[in-house]
């Protein structure tokens, strides 16, 4: 018989609640030998039973943390991770804010709608896939295929906050939002085709780049007054978000640039009609 | 450069009908027709004619005609008209050809090659007027065995969400964007009236549409992920992973900036003007791991309760790509063959990438029923289904349900010009000009959608009742109704039929 690896043998949530300890509004669960499916249960049950912070405990693996949290009316909960999450990390987050003290994997934000995701340490591929609002802030670096297909309008705004660098197809197909790159101990970017596509939207690099690692559909302009100004915002929320206070100065002390696409219809030169 | 092309169309206009009344120069977006205010005469340019017949309809007394342009070419069966034409657009544009609907090549029509069973004196026929014919469909996940309780007789197996609909036709994902908003709202309450479901296309589901109808939409999931947040899929009947299409297979979607205007870049989270450009892949998948992925982040985001499906274009590996969706966790798969139609899309990709659907449905099937997992996952068939004949013959070849598009916009008005990509549909389906999406009506094109539905269940349970059969369920994958003819061995092979004059073969017992 057909084995499904996702939902075969997942306990109900009855049989799952020895896992929370409940204190006045936290919900702390231990989320070792659960399943993805099991823990994102408990999640939804522990915020119906009135929690708005969770705190997970030996996350190894675990998909979709907060994905599952979609209320209507809309419920905010500030998550706390302690391990590491696995793939999909907040995918479709509706507005919640996510915590995780030590890295993630693959898709972080994936789709995200609202919220915030702040990873102390790295992250995998495709993080900030098509976001479409909120924040992310990854303290130290990112994989390949990140920032892909972000979107934007008015003032939904979603901005991807790197610490060090990133790999390959850095803001891929990007049509709004803002990716920012601190370059933080970082001699020289070594990714490439970055903005590849990209059609809306702002990229802010922090270090060197040249010319041939851009995409063809990028341009680089001048930093105005009101990017410095955004930059420093940003980095006051990193540092603040890491503890890193005090160092804002060092990491806007070097060369950024700001990326834009030079054409709002990349490919329209391509088509005979 | 001096267009070398020939005209494609000829107006023709009866002077002694006319009475110069203007309404064609209203009517035509093409700017075929003006009106010379010094000679008081209507002029007409009919080389800017794609032939879409608007002017011809609305005609008030009836003077206008509109026919293929009769001069040509030293005829050759080689280089025909459409490959020197073609040659001579890109020789002075130098790009890739654009063009909308499905294919429209000869290429073998399979549907035209099976012939449908009928009952005579061994089993009786059933005459549907007279007697209950059930076309009632479930689409999703069935379990494995059912427990029942014997004490109450109630149902002690888990069942899976699974979509009810009325009759097995569900209209097949276009997008807000590709059509304009009055065509998309007249497939949402046509589906809401008779009681099937339309699938949203890749652009989102407005949300003023969300509380009404958002229990008739399978909203999709594509490439680009325009228009997916929380509530837009929280609010839907199911879900649609786009990987595929059988117009393009293979490539991404391109919705021309043309068509992009305040409201769709309002959906899509895109600036208005620049092109909507899905990627080819989704780039959080590359294997069949990651769809399963994707399969559950959606079911997670929607508390489980949704059935999702998974749409490939039909392709030559097409039996081996449906197994492994089944496997990731699909609860419908949707094959669109090679003749589904498009909005836009490379006219080289459109002509010559996929296989017929009538083979892809059957060669699913078949996989799906020798590893035992057919009832894992609903099948859909969709690309050029045309009248209630194809839809019979699919569901008889293995699938449960179809979708059918470009039947639906030929209900609502569409005349297959194939200009949809220009954004200027004289009928007001696919464009975003206000003034020409004005023209269709959301209560008269819902109910020619409504007729349209209500006409070919009818015929089916015509053809059903012939057969003697008087469930839809009984129909699906039950090839001893289908005789082929005029094709070869391999080909009666690939679709599981007899040929034509070969009768029921008793095997023993
Ligand atoms: S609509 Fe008919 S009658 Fe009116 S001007 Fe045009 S061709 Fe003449
Ligand atoms: S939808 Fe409109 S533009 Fe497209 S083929 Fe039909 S009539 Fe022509």
């Amino acid at each position: 018989m057909l084995k499904d690896p996702y939902l075969d043998g997942v306990r109900s949530v009855e049989e799952l609640l020895g896992y929370v300890d409940f204190e006045d509004g936290t919900a702390i669960i231990d989320a070792k030998d659960l399943k993805h499916k099991e823990l994102n249960d408990l999640m939804k049950e522990c915020v119906l039973r009135g929690a708005s912070r969770l705190i997970l405990k030996n996350v190894c693996g675990q998909r979709y943390i907060g994905s599952r949290l979609f209320f209507n009316p809309p419920k905010r909960v500030e998550i706390e991770i302690y391990g590491t999450p696995g793939n999909d990390l907040g995918a479709f987050l509706a507005g919640h804010r996510i915590i995780v003290y030590g890295n993630a994997q693959d898709g972080v934000g994936n789709t995200m709608d609202d919220g915030e995701i702040v990873v102390h340490g790295r992250a995998g591929d495709v993080v900030a896939m098509c976001m479409r609002g909120g924040k992310i802030f990854i303290r130290d670096y990112v994989g390949y295929r990140c920032a892909i297909h972000m979107k934007g309008y008015k003032d939904k705004v979603p901005t991807l906050v790197i610490g060090q660098t990133a790999q390959d197809f850095l803001g891929e197909y990007m049509a709004g939002g803002r990716v920012i790159v601190l370059g933080i101990g970082i001699e020289r970017h070594r990714c490439y085709y970055i903005g590849t596509g990209m059609h809306g939207g702002v990229m802010y690099i922090g270090g060197k780049v040249e010319k041939h690692q851009l995409g063809r559909e990028v341009g680089v302009v001048e930093m105005d007054e009101e990017d410095w100004k955004f930059l420093e915002d940003v980095v006051k929320e990193y540092c603040k978000n890491f503890e890193m206070e005090g160092k804002e100065d060092e990491i806007l002390g070097k060369k950024f640039s700001k990326l834009i696409p030079v054409s709002k219809r990349p490919y329209g030169r391509v088509y005979s009609y | 450069m001096k267009s070398h092309l020939l005209p494609e169309f000829y107006v023709e206009r009866i002077e002694s009908r006319c009475n110069k009344c203007g309404v064609c120069v209203k009517q035509c977006p093409w700017g075929v027709y003006s009106w010379d205010e010094e000679g008081k005469e209507i002029l007409i340019d009919y080389t800017k004619c794609v032939g879409c017949q608007r002017c011809v309809i609305y005609c008030p007394n009836k003077a206008l005609i509109v026919k293929p342009y009769e001069g040509s070419y030293r005829p050759n069966a080689y280089w025909t008209r459409e490959v020197i034409s073609d040659i001579k657009k890109q020789a002075e544009q130098g790009g890739v050809i654009l063009i909308g609907t499905g294919s429209d090549k000869p290429y073998k029509v399979y549907f035209d090659h099976i012939l449908l069973n009928a009952s005579q004196v061994t089993n009786p026929s059933i005459d549907p007027l007279r007697e209950p014919m059930e076309l009632r469909t479930f689409i999703g996940r069935k379990p494995d065995r059912l427990e029942i309780d014997p004490d109450d007789f109630e149902i002690k197996t888990e069942i899976t969400p699974n979509l009810v609909i009325e009759t097995p036709i569900m209209f097949a994902g276009m997008s807000y964007g590709a059509i304009s908003y009055n065509a998309f709202l007249s497939l949402a309450m046509a589906s809401k009236e008779f009681g099937t479901k339309f699938c949203t296309g890749e652009g989102g589901l407005p949300k003023d549409m969300r509380e009404e109808y958002g229990e008739v939409a399978i909203v999709q999931c594509a490439s680009g992920r325009f228009g997916v947040d929380p509530e837009y899929l929280n609010c839907a009947c199911a879900i649609e992973i786009k990987i595929g299409q059988g117009a393009k297979p293979g490539i991404g979607g391109h919705l021309p900036g043309e068509k992009v205007s305040k409201k769709i870049s309002e959906t899509r989270m895109i600036p208005e003007g620049t092109d909507a450009l899905s990627p080819a892949p989704h780039h959080d998948i590359y294997s069949i791991e990651d769809l399963a992925m994707l399969i559950y982040a959606l079911k997670e985001a929607t508390d489980y309760e949704k059935p999702v499906f998974v749409k490939i274009a039909a392709v030559h590996n097409v039996a081996a790509i449906a197994s492994g969706i089944v496997r990731a966790g699909a609860d419908a798969i949707v094959i669109d063959g090679f003749r589904g139609g498009t909005g836009a899309t490379p006219k080289v990709m459109r002509d010559h990438v996929g296989i017929p659907i009538e083979m892809a449905i059957a060669v699913v099937d078949q996989r799906l029923r020798e590893e035992g997992i057919r009832h894992k996952c609903s099948i859909i068939a969709s690309g050029g289904i045309r009248c209630s004949a194809d839809v019979v013959k699919a569901i008889a070849l293995g699938a449960d349900a179809v979708y059918i598009g470009t039947a639906a916009l030929i209900a609502m008005g569409c005349t297959m010009c194939q200009k949809c990509y220009t954004g200027k549909c004289s009928w007001g389906i696919c464009t975003q000009d206000e003034n020409l999406a004005k023209r269709l009506n959301p209560k008269v094109a819902s109910k020619r959608l409504v007729n349209l539905l209500r006409a070919w269940s009818l015929e089916i349970k015509e053809m059903m009742g012939a057969m003697g059969i008087n469930a839809i369920e009984s129909l699906r994958g039950n090839r001893e109704h289908l005789r082929g003819i005029g094709l070869e061995d391999w080909e009666l092979r690939i679709l599981g039929i007899k040929g034509a004059g070969e009768g029921y073969e008793y095997r023993g017992d």
